[in-house]
């Protein structure tokens, strides 16, 4: 098991917002979390990558065997853990392919390996952003600063792209895009997939997974997940909308 | 409760100077303290003509009528100077067979400090860039003087111009900084040692970077350089300086004076990174930097560009200027201040419209970490004659952490109606965002930290020579580095 996730609890300036998480996921599987607005999904994305101003309260979090509770956040990355944001950061003056060769960088220095040479460096840059389909200097420009939301939104694609993880979370990588936009980032999730790496995609709509399958499709409603299912479920959730499940819940 | 970004920032910024290792090599001192006698012993030690006695002695005496400002926003000890050694000259071993031969022992400092002093190495390179090594008060060797020579350009120890060029010294040296002007400015004209002095003849563009690399080494002494840059009409130079010094719990007191002269059409890039020692965590020890470089655009069409990364000194005390007196001349300054746990900086820049059409241009980036305070001081000044100048002002802080300070203090003042002046000023912090954006990326705290406050001052480090721009981004990040909890 790549993920396990039991009885997660996690606040923020004492208020809880995951109540009791508990998620399973494998090597090869997709797995779709939804959820009304303000539930827990970003907070719980950012409980898994080790955003300190959360407090894990309760339960834990197991990644590969390993208690991550104990891992830095950028060794969680380093290990193969990737948050596509749902809202990208702006660093302004440090260019997208200096934040990179830091990443790469520094990722393989945590793996005892020497820094990638320049020209392979760029090499591998040219290969990912044709799978993301970036083919202006965007590169050059400073992180996020001044991107369009599709800009952004493919940044974060091609960065995932760059590092290989094996547990990709994309927390809401499609809202906001237009239908071109959403066929490349799907696109570029598609020829990622392997049998060895996994993707949590969090997402409002369906329409994504029309084009990323999701093998399980999970909802979380005020910090738990009440409900799971196949890709059906998300269909469902289209058709009948939120209401249901809060009338559910009663 | 302090947050974690905090937590990570102040234990980022808690990093160790890496130039304060101590030379052993036999000193000779001038006696303790300052008098009359201190001054003609500098001027002797030295062998220079009666010109320049005279105008140590006038400055000297000027110099006792003056006190020492205090409009800076800054909290500086009384300087004793009875307990400084004004003069400290590394002493000639007997063993060495010509004159222009250095003692290895400066030779491998300077290596370990990573400067060069062998021509042949450089050769190799793409570029080379001719060094003048100072220690303490006497310039060691100075490279590629001669390559130099071919195309008239004179690139010495300012006491060898004495010696040398003495018409050039007299003619220029005063003519830009007056040991009138101000306090420090008084004293280092009455005790200067050494420096470089740099003459580039008409039409002549120096093919190479030049540069200075001033070295602190005695104890008790303080070192008071003095450079001069003379570009004749539609003459070009870059010329840098850099700065280290031993690491000691007692002040050190630098006080320099830069000038710069730039004729018709000519042209002068002066880059500076300053990293003297800054004082320990608790701010024992460091480095007062009291500097005057003032430049001035004699002729039309000329232009001096100022450009520094400042991250050393436990107080620095810097204003590099620009006179803008020929018609369409052009100032700039850009500027980087990094201070750190105790550092004190009130730097910037005076920009003097007199001629017409004339245009300046200001850079400052600001960066305070740990209880540290950072001012940025700047004047620009459009005289009635300066008609159609204009100036464009961009000052920025970045604060790292609650406890330090950034405070700005443009002055402005223009006397015409067809001039322009624009004044932008943004104060911002390293989000907790930002850290965690890098971090998810496998990117240390450390690195993190870094990379953004290299971006933040991208701008100013664009205008660096690539010589100097790979070290200067080193060394900011060094700057604020440390351990990461
Ligand atoms: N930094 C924060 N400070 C305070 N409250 C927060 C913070 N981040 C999220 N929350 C709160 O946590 C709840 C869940 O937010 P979030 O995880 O972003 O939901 P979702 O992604 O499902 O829309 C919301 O009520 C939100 O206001
Ligand atoms: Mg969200």
């Amino acid at each position: 098991m790549l993920l396990q996730i039991k009885n997660l609890h996690a606040s923020i300036n004492g208020k809880e917002i995951l109540r009791g998480v508990n998620l399973e996921v494998n090597k090869g599987e997709v797995h779709a979390i939804m959820g009304p607005n303000g539930t827990g999904k970003s907070t719980l994305a950012s409980v898994i990558a080790g955003r300190e101003v959360f407090d894990v309260t309760a339960g834990e979090i197991r990644y590969n065997g390993k208690d991550l509770q104990k891992l830095s956040i950028e060794d969680r990355a380093r290990e193969g853990i990737f948050l596509g944001f749902q809202y990208p950061v702006e660093i302004p003056g440090v260019s997208i392919t200096n934040f990179m060769r830091t990443a790469v960088n520094e990722i393989r220095k945590f793996k005892g390996l020497d820094p990638l040479p320049g020209g392979e460096f760029l090499r591998l840059m040219e290969e990912k952003k044709r799978l993301v389909e970036i083919t202006s200097n965007l590169t050059n420009r400073s992180v996020n600063e001044g991107f369009s939301g599709g800009e952004k939104k493919k940044n974060e694609i091609f960065q995932m792209a760059m590092l290989e993880p094996m547990l990709a979370i994309l927390d809401e990588t499609d809202s906001g895009l237009d239908i071109d936009a959403l066929r490349i980032v799907a696109n570029g999730v598609n020829k990622l997939r392997r049998p060895d790496n996994a993707f949590v995609v969090i997402t409002h709509y369906q329409r994504l997974l029309d084009y990323i399958i999701p093998d399980f499709v999970h909802v979380l409603f005020e910090g738990k997940i009440v409900k799971s299912g196949g890709k059906e479920l998300a269909l469902e959730l289209e058709e009948k909308g939120y209401d249901w499940i809060k009338k559910e819940q009663g | 409760m302090e947050s974690p970004s905090n937590k990570i920032l102040d234990e980022v910024t808690q990093g160790d100077y890496k130039y304060g290792f101590v030379t052993d090599i036999e000193t000779e001192f001038a006696p303790i303290g300052l008098s009359e006698d201190t001054v003609r012993y500098i001027s002797q030690k030295k062998n220079e003509p009666e010109f320049m006695l005279q105008f140590r002695l006038k400055a000297y005496r000027h110099w006792l009528t003056m006190s020492q400002p205090h409009w800076a926003h800054l909290n500086i000890e009384p300087i004793k100077f009875q307990d400084i050694i004004f003069y400290a000259a590394p002493k000639k071993k007997q063993e060495l067979s010509s004159l222009d031969e250095v003692d290895p022992e400066l030779l491998a400092t300077f290596n370990k400090l990573g400067i060069s002093l062998d021509e042949q190495k450089k050769l190799a390179g793409v570029a080379g860039v001719a060094v003048d090594a100072v220690i303490d008060s006497v310039s060691v060797k100075t490279t590629f003087s001669e390559t130099l020579s071919k195309h008239g350009i004179i690139f010495c120890s300012f006491s060898e111009a004495v010696q040398n060029h003495p018409d050039l010294v007299k003619q220029y040296m005063g003519s830009v900084v007056p040991y009138t002007d101000n306090y420090f400015a008084a004293l280092n004209s009455a005790v200067f040692s050494d420096g470089s002095f740099c003459f580039i003849p008409k039409g002549v563009r120096c093919p190479m970077e030049l540069s200075t690399y001033f070295r602190i080494n005695a104890a008790n002494t303080g070192q008071f350089e003095r450079t001069l840059i003379v570009a004749e009409e539609g003459a070009y130079v870059s010329y840098m300086e850099g700065c280290t010094a031993p690491q000691r719990d007692e002040n050190q007191l630098h006080a320099a004076i830069v000038e710069i002269v730039a004729m018709k059409d000519a042209e002068v890039k002066y880059s500076t990174v300053q990293n003297w020692y800054p004082g320990d965590k608790n701010g024992l020890g460091g480095i007062y930097n009291f500097v005057t470089k003032r430049g001035i655009c004699k002729g039309n069409n000329s232009k001096i560009s100022w450009t520094q990364v400042e991250t050393g000194s436990s107080i620095t005390w810097k204003y590099p200027s620009c006179i803008l007196l020929g018609d369409h001349s052009v100032g700039e300054f850009y500027s980087v201040a990094v201070t750190n746990n105790h550092q004190q900086a009130d730097t910037g820049t005076k920009m003097m419209h007199l001629g017409k059409n004339t245009r300046s241009t200001i850079i400052s980036k600001g960066i305070s970490a740990g209880k540290s305070n950072n001012s940025y001081r700047g004047l620009v000044r459009i005289s009635k004659n300066a008609v159609n100048s204009r100036n464009y002002s961009q000052c920025d802080s970045l604060l790292l952490g609650a406890k330090c300070g950034a405070h700005t203090w443009p002055y402005i003042q223009v006397d015409n109606k067809s001039s322009i002046v624009e004044h932008e000023a943004t104060t911002s912090k390293i989000s907790e965002d930002q850290l965690f954006y890098c971090q998810q990326r496998g990117i240390s705290a450390e690195s993190a930290i870094g990379l953004i406050v290299n971006g933040y001052a991208k701008e100013v480090l664009k205008q660096l020579p690539m010589e100097f721009a790979v070290e200067a981004q080193k060394l900011l990040s060094i700057s604020l580095e440390g351990s990461v909890g």
